[in-house]
């Protein structure tokens, strides 16, 4: 059998070469090929997780947006109630000072006008009394100029006292 | 899609080369031998043979080196045309010696049998050395690729190429020899798994040296796993060799069968890459030879068919083989520097341990220290 007859020659050969060939493609392929494979992996690994965190960490951030939005919108709801309300309170004060000031200054019209309404009137009076006391004088200057009237108003007098 | 077509027709085109080349080399007037030609297709021999047309031979010729007792000698094959055809075979006739060459096989005139050490390049180290360049070449460009400051991804041929090498690492040395101690024998696996594989594909070319179905190439591979399982084999894989965990008087028949049991790893391996290829290459040229059997031009076309597809089935041999020889290297590596399993499964135990060995408590601690540091 010839297929099953080693060969000598071919034994030689094949150990010299495959030698060869494991230490030469140890040295320039499979070393550097497998080391390029592993950095290659790793740097994946790396890449990988880096992502898995930039996408944790844009997140976070968004949810932190989320949430710094959220408190803005309660206070600027809080800003504007608070406004409201101190603008109301405002007006109502003003109008309460308003009110306040048009019935003080309505009081002291009236006050003034009674006042003035007093004087005027006691000054009518003197006034009229002294026009009185002319008019008296005048009319009796007149009337008991002549010696006839003095007499009969004289007798007019003793009558009414003689009715009593 | 294009090339594919144009690689196809270039396939049957070589097949129909192979044809011829199988159904002239005898004179027309001799009967067709179909096992005589396909064996010596199958053999390895001095000269490369090419095709013939009619009576003419197309060969190259291939330098014979011997180392006779009369010193070496270096000649070409073609040298063996000149020679005188006897009897025995043909006698050539160089300096101080006279060599009869009978079927390839170098004897010297007038000396016993072992008196011409042949050192020749034969076809199949022909074959075997433009392997080793197209490995040189293909891995030196791959190398290359990978030799950048930032990784890339692979491209061209390192992206052909890395699947291959990953599946290696990834289905055969990992999962065979184990994450911690695998990186040690990638360069090795690695290098069998393509040398393997690229001569099985060159083998299948028309015409090529039929190299990992020859019986020296498959042992001497398969002896590179024995070294390696020898020179890398830890104190557990002797242990279970030469103290086999059985009782003590069954050792006169157990260590003689672990002692065979070495052997016969590697030579299963000799035999199954041989047996396979051999085979493969076997079917086709019987497939082929029934042409010449049956001297009919009807038969072709039916031969070339199934000729065609056990090609393309051994195109799969041709893979399966090489992985099925690097997973078994790799699995008889893996048990030679697997560690105690047992011992491991003591560690994690220690309250266990202690207990079972609380009267000698000093061996159970050195035993725990082994266990841990191993």
């Amino acid at each position: 059998m010839q297929l099953l007859t080693p060969e000598l020659g071919l034994f030689f050969w094949q150990l010299v070469t495959f030698l060869l060939v494991v230490f030469l493609l140890t040295k320039y392929a499979w070393k550097p090929i497998l080391q390029g494979i592993k950095k290659r992996e790793e740097e994946i690994t790396h890449a990988l997780a880096a992502a898995e965190k930039a996408r944790e960490e844009m997140q976070r951030i968004s949810a932190e947006n989320e949430k710094l939005l959220q408190e803005a919108r309660i206070e600027k709801d809080q800003i504007l109630k608070k406004a409201q309300e101190t603008a109301r309170q405002l007006v109502d004060e003003a109008k309460e000072n308003a009110k306040k000031e048009a019935n003080r200054m309505i009081e002291d019209a009236r006050r003034i006008i009674e006042s003035e309404k007093n004087a005027a009137l006691s000054e009518i009076k003197a006034q009229i009394a002294t026009l009185s006391v002319q008019v008296a004088e005048r009319i009796l200057k007149n009337q008991l100029s002549e010696e006839a009237k003095q007499k009969a108003y004289i007798e007019e007098l003793l009558k009414d006292i003689k009715l009593n | 899609m294009k090339s594919i077509k144009a690689i196809l027709l270039i396939f049957i085109a070589l097949l129909g080369l192979q044809l011829s080349a199988y159904a002239n080399p005898q004179p027309e007037e001799e009967e067709f031998n179909a096992g005589e030609t396909i064996f010596h297709h199958l053999s390895n021999s001095h000269e490369w043979h090419l095709f013939s047309i009619g009576d003419t031979h197309v060969s190259i010729p291939l330098p014979v080196i011997l180392y006779t007792p009369n010193g070496l000698d270096v000649f070409l094959s073609s040298e063996f045309h000149h020679g005188k055809v006897t009897e025995e075979g043909i006698m050539l006739e160089r300096g101080k010696n006279t060599y009869i060459i009978e079927h390839d096989h170098i004897k010297l005139a007038g000396h016993e049998e072992a008196a011409v050490y042949d050192f020749s390049i034969t076809k199949n180290v022909a074959s075997m050395f433009l392997s080793v360049v197209l490995l040189f070449i293909i891995f030196g460009k791959v190398a290359k690729s990978y030799q950048t400051d930032k990784p890339q991804a692979p491209k061209g041929l390192a992206g052909l190429v890395e699947p291959v090498i990953l599946f290696v690492r990834d289905e055969i040395a990992v999962p065979a020899i184990g994450k911690d101690k695998y990186e040690r024998f990638m360069p090795y696996l690695l290098t069998v798994f393509f040398y393997i594989w690229i001569n099985n594909l060159l083998g299948l070319l028309p015409g090529a040296a039929n190299l990992t179905g020859n019986i020296t190439i498959t042992a001497t591979l398969a002896g590179f796993t024995l070294m390696m399982i020898l020179f890398n084999g830890n104190k557990n894989y002797w242990g279970h060799i030469f103290a086999p965990p059985v009782p003590t008087w069954l050792y006169p028949i157990m260590i003689p069968i672990e002692i065979v049991g070495i052997f016969t790893k590697p030579f299963a391996l000799a035999i199954r890459l041989f047996a396979n290829i051999t085979a493969g290459h076997i079917v086709i040229l019987s497939l082929l030879s029934l042409i010449f059997i049956f001297k009919s031009f009807a038969v072709a076309p039916i031969s070339v068919g199934f000729a065609l597809f056990i090609n393309g089935l051994e195109l799969l041999v041709a893979f399966i083989q090489a992985f099925v020889f690097t997973l078994l290297s790799a699995l008889f590596i893996g048990q030679a520097v697997e560690e105690h399993h047992h011992e491991e499964h003591e560690a994690h135990h220690p309250a266990h341990e202690e207990a079972n060995h609380a009267e000698k408590p000093a061996q159970a601690e050195i035993k725990e220290e082994v266990a841990v540091t191993a």
